[in-house]
C-alpha cells in the first residue's frame, strides 16, 4: 500500500526560558494510507509534538513531512489552514467541542470552510453523527452530553469533511474504561469500513490494541514499530 | 452570513455579560442621537438659510429699527430681485407663558422671500388682502387649538396702539408651514399685515425691523451686502447686511456653542464606552483562547479568526447601535410633544443615523482590533497546550 504519511529526518526544538529543548531527534517514519497507527510512549516523549507535525498544526525545525504527495513542511500558515482543513480531521483528549454550539452546529464548523449551502452543511452534518450513533443528540449542547458522547460528536467533526487522514490525541484519555472501547471500535470501524488513515497517540495499551500498527517513542527518537490488531 | 449563528453564539456565551453590555452601547447611542437631534435643532436655522437670502438690520443693533424707505433704495440694487421688510413684536397669548414671535411684514413680499414655507393659495391671497390678516405656524395652531376664522388676541409687550392698549387682535386667515422637519420650527411665528400694524401703533410709525433680500446669485453675496450698506453709510440709519447663515449662526451662538457642548459631552460618554466595552471584549477573548485555537485547528486561518472577533464586536456595536439610535427615534416624538412646540422640533435625520453608524464602526473596531490581534498570534499549540 502506498505511503500517505512520510516524516524524513524531522527535528523539532523549543526555547524554553533562553535554553533550546530538542523534543524530536531526526524522526524517520513511514505511514502507508488506510493505516491505523498507535504512538505510544513516556510522558515528554515527544509524540503529541510528531503527531501536531503530521497533522500541520506545528512546522519542524529540521527535516521533511510529506503527506498525500506534499510537503507540509513548507507551507505558509494561511496554505497549512486550508491543507488542514481540506484534508485533516482531529480528535482530542478533552473533546475541545465549542460549548455555545449544538452538537449539530459544533458538527457543521469544518464545513464553514467549504462552499456548501446551509441545507447541505446540516445534512452532512447529520450523517457524521449518524454514522457516530449521535443522530438524535444534534440539538444538544456538549454540557448536556456525556463524555463518551462528546468524543463522538468529536469524531463526527473530525469526519464530516472526509479527510484523508485523522489524527488523534489521547482520544479515551478522558473516558471510562467501557466507553474507551467504545470510542475505539468506533474509530476501527472508520479505519476498517471507511478507509480513513488514523494516528492516534495514547497512554493506554488497550486503546492502542485497536491499531493495526504501534510504533514506540523514547526521548524524541522512535525506538520500536510492531504489528497490532 | 454563514458565520452569523457562530458570531451571535461568541457574543451570548456570557449573556448577563454582554446584555449589560449591550444596554450601555445604547444607552451612549440613545444620548447621542437625542443629543444630535438637539444641535441639528439649535443649527436648522444655519442649515435652511437659502445661500440666496440676505439680511438687512441696524448697523450696531438688530432691537434699532430701520426707516422703511431703505426698502426702494436696496431694491434698486443691481442684483437683488427681491425685497421684504419685518418687525418684530414681543408678545403674549393668554399668559406669560405663551410667547412666539409676531411679525408685522407685507404678505406678498415676504412669502415670496421664503418659498420653502407652504401655505394654500387662497389663505395667501386672504392674508393680503386682509387688513387684519394674520397666519400662523401649523405647530403653534395644534398647540393652541386655533381655528381659520377665529380672533387672535394677542398682547404686545413693545407696541401700543393709538388708543395706547397694548392689546391686539387679528383675524386669522391661514396657517404656513414646511415639508422638511428641519424646516417647521421656522414657522413657529405669527405673520401680521404691516399696513394695518403700522397705521395701527402708536410709536415707531414708518420703521421696520430689518430687511430680507433675495438676490440672483449667492456668489454675489459678498458684493451685495457691501453695496447696500455702502448706500447707508454715514446716514443716520446705518445698516448691516450679511448673508442669512450668517445671522443665523451668529443668533445661536448667542444662545451658546451648542455645537461644542454636545461633542464634549460625545466625547465623554464614548470614551467610557470604550474603555467598559474594550474590557468586556478583551476579557470575552481571553476566555475563548482555546475555542479560537480549535478554529484555527479545524482550518480558520489567521485572518478568518481575525475577522471573527472584529466582526463579532462589529455585531455588538451594530445591535446597541442600532437600538439606541431606535429609541432615540422613537423617544424623541414623545419628548416634541412634552415641550408643547415651544422647542423646535427634534429628530434624527439621515446624516445623525449615517454618524451613528460611523461611529459604532469606529468603536467596534477600536475594542475589535486587539484582540483580533491577539487571536491572530495565537500558536495552536501553545494555546491548546494551556500555555
Amino acid at each position: 500500500m502506498a505511503d500517505l504519511v512520510q516524516v524524513r529526518a524531522v527535528t523539532k526544538s523549543y526555547r524554553r526560558g533562553g535554553e533550546t529543548i530538542e523534543v524530536l531527534h531526526g524522526v524517520d517514519l513511514d505511514i502507508a494510507r488506510g493505516d491505523f497507527v498507535a504512538l505510544m510512549g513516556p510522558s515528554g516523549s515527544g509524540k503529541t509534538t510528531l503527531l501536531n507535525l503530521i497533522g500541520g498544526l506545528d512546522t519542524p525545525t529540521g527535516g521533511a513531512i510529506v503527506v498525500d504527495g506534499r510537503r507540509i513542511d513548507r507551507l505558509s500558515s494561511g496554505e497549512l489552514s486550508a491543507w488542514r482543513a481540506a484534508h485533516v480531521g482531529f480528535v482530542f483528549q478533552f473533546y475541545n467541542l465549542l460549548p455555545v454550539l449544538s452538537a449539530q452546529r459544533n458538527v457543521e464548523l469544518p464545513l464553514l470552510l467549504t462552499s456548501l449551502s446551509a441545507a447541505e452543511r446540516r445534512r452532512h452534518a447529520a450523517i457524521a453523527l449518524a454514522l457516530v450513533g449521535l443522530a438524535d443528540r444534534a440539538r444538544h449542547k456538549p454540557r448536556e452530553l456525556s463524555g463518551g458522547q462528546e468524543q463522538r460528536v468529536a469524531i463526527a467533526r473530525a469526519i464530516v469533511s472526509d479527510p484523508t487522514l485523522l489524527v488523534c490525541d489521547e482520544p479515551t484519555g478522558d473516558l471510562d474504561r467501557a466507553t474507551a472501547g467504545e470510542i475505539m471500535a468506533l474509530l476501527q470501524m472508520l479505519n476498517r469500513e471507511h478507509g480513513k488513515t488514523i494516528v492516534m497517540v495514547t497512554h493506554d495499551p488497550k486503546a492502542a490494541e485497536y491499531a493495526s500498527r504501534r510504533l514506540h517513542l523514547d526521548k524524541g527518537t522512535l525506538i520500536a514499530d510492531g504489528a497490532g490488531a | 452570513m454563514r458565520y452569523l449563528p457562530l458570531l451571535w453564539a461568541g457574543l451570548f456565551r456570557r449573556k448577563t455579560r454582554t446584555i449589560l453590555t449591550l444596554l450601555s452601547i445604547v444607552v451612549a447611542f440613545l444620548l447621542f442621537g437625542m443629543l444630535r437631534a438637539v444641535q441639528t435643532a439649535f443649527e436648522s436655522g444655519a442649515d435652511a438659510a437659502d445661500a440666496k437670502r440676505l439680511l438687512t438690520t441696524a448697523r450696531y443693533s438688530i432691537i434699532e429699527p430701520l426707516p422703511m424707505a431703505h426698502l426702494k433704495v436696496i431694491e434698486r440694487v443691481p442684483g437683488v430681485v427681491g425685497v421684504a421688510s419685518a418687525d418684530w413684536f414681543r408678545t403674549k397669548y393668554q399668559n406669560e407663558s405663551n410667547a412666539f414671535p409676531v411679525f408685522a411684514v407685507d404678505p406678498a413680499r415676504y412669502l415670496d422671500m421664503y418659498p420653502e414655507f407652504t401655505i394654500d393659495p387662497a389663505q395667501r391671497e386672504a392674508f393680503a388682502k386682509t387688513r387684519t390678516g394674520a397666519v400662523a405656524g401649523q405647530r403653534l395652531v395644534d398647540r393652541y387649538g386655533w381655528r381659520i376664522g377665529q380672533k387672535l388676541p394677542i398682547a404686545s409687550e413693545i407696541h401700543a396702539k393709538t388708543d395706547g392698549s397694548l392689546n391686539w387682535e387679528f383675524d386669522l386667515v391661514g396657517v404656513i408651514d414646511a415639508e422638511d422637519p428641519a424646516i417647521r420650527g421656522n414657522t413657529d411665528v405669527v405673520l401680521i399685515n404691516v399696513a394695518h400694524f403700522d397705521e395701527a401703533r402708536q410709536l415707531g410709525r414708518g420703521k421696520t425691523g430689518w430687511y430680507v433680500e433675495r438676490i440672483a446669485e449667492s456668489e454675489q453675496a459678498k458684493a451685495i451686502s457691501s453695496e447696500i450698506d455702502r448706500l447707508f453709510a454715514n446716514s443716520p440709519d446705518e445698516t448691516k447686511t450679511a448673508p442669512e447663515k450668517e445671522f443665523a449662526v451668529g443668533f445661536a451662538k448667542q444662545i451658546g456653542d451648542i455645537g461644542a457642548v454636545v461633542t464634549r459631552i460625545l466625547i465623554a460618554v464614548f470614551f467610557t464606552i470604550l474603555i467598559l466595552t474594550g474590557n468586556t471584549m478583551a476579557q470575552s477573548i481571553r476566555e475563548r483562547i482555546p475555542e479560537l485555537a480549535i478554529l484555527k485547528t479545524l482550518g480558520f486561518s489567521d485572518a478568518r479568526v481575525t475577522a471573527l472577533v472584529v466582526a463579532e464586536a462589529v455585531l455588538l456595536l451594530a445591535l446597541g447601535g442600532g437600538l439606541g439610535m431606535a429609541a432615540a427615534a422613537a423617544l424623541l416624538p414623545a419628548v416634541n410633544g412634552s415641550t408643547g412646540g415651544r422647542f423646535p422640533p427634534l429628530f434624527v435625520t439621515e446624516t445623525t443615523w449615517l454618524a451613528a453608524a460611523g461611529l459604532a464602526l469606529l468603536v467596534a473596531l477600536a475594542i475589535g482590533l486587539p484582540p483580533a490581534l491577539r487571536a491572530r498570534r495565537l500558536r495552536i499549540v501553545d494555546a491548546l497546550a494551556g500555555r
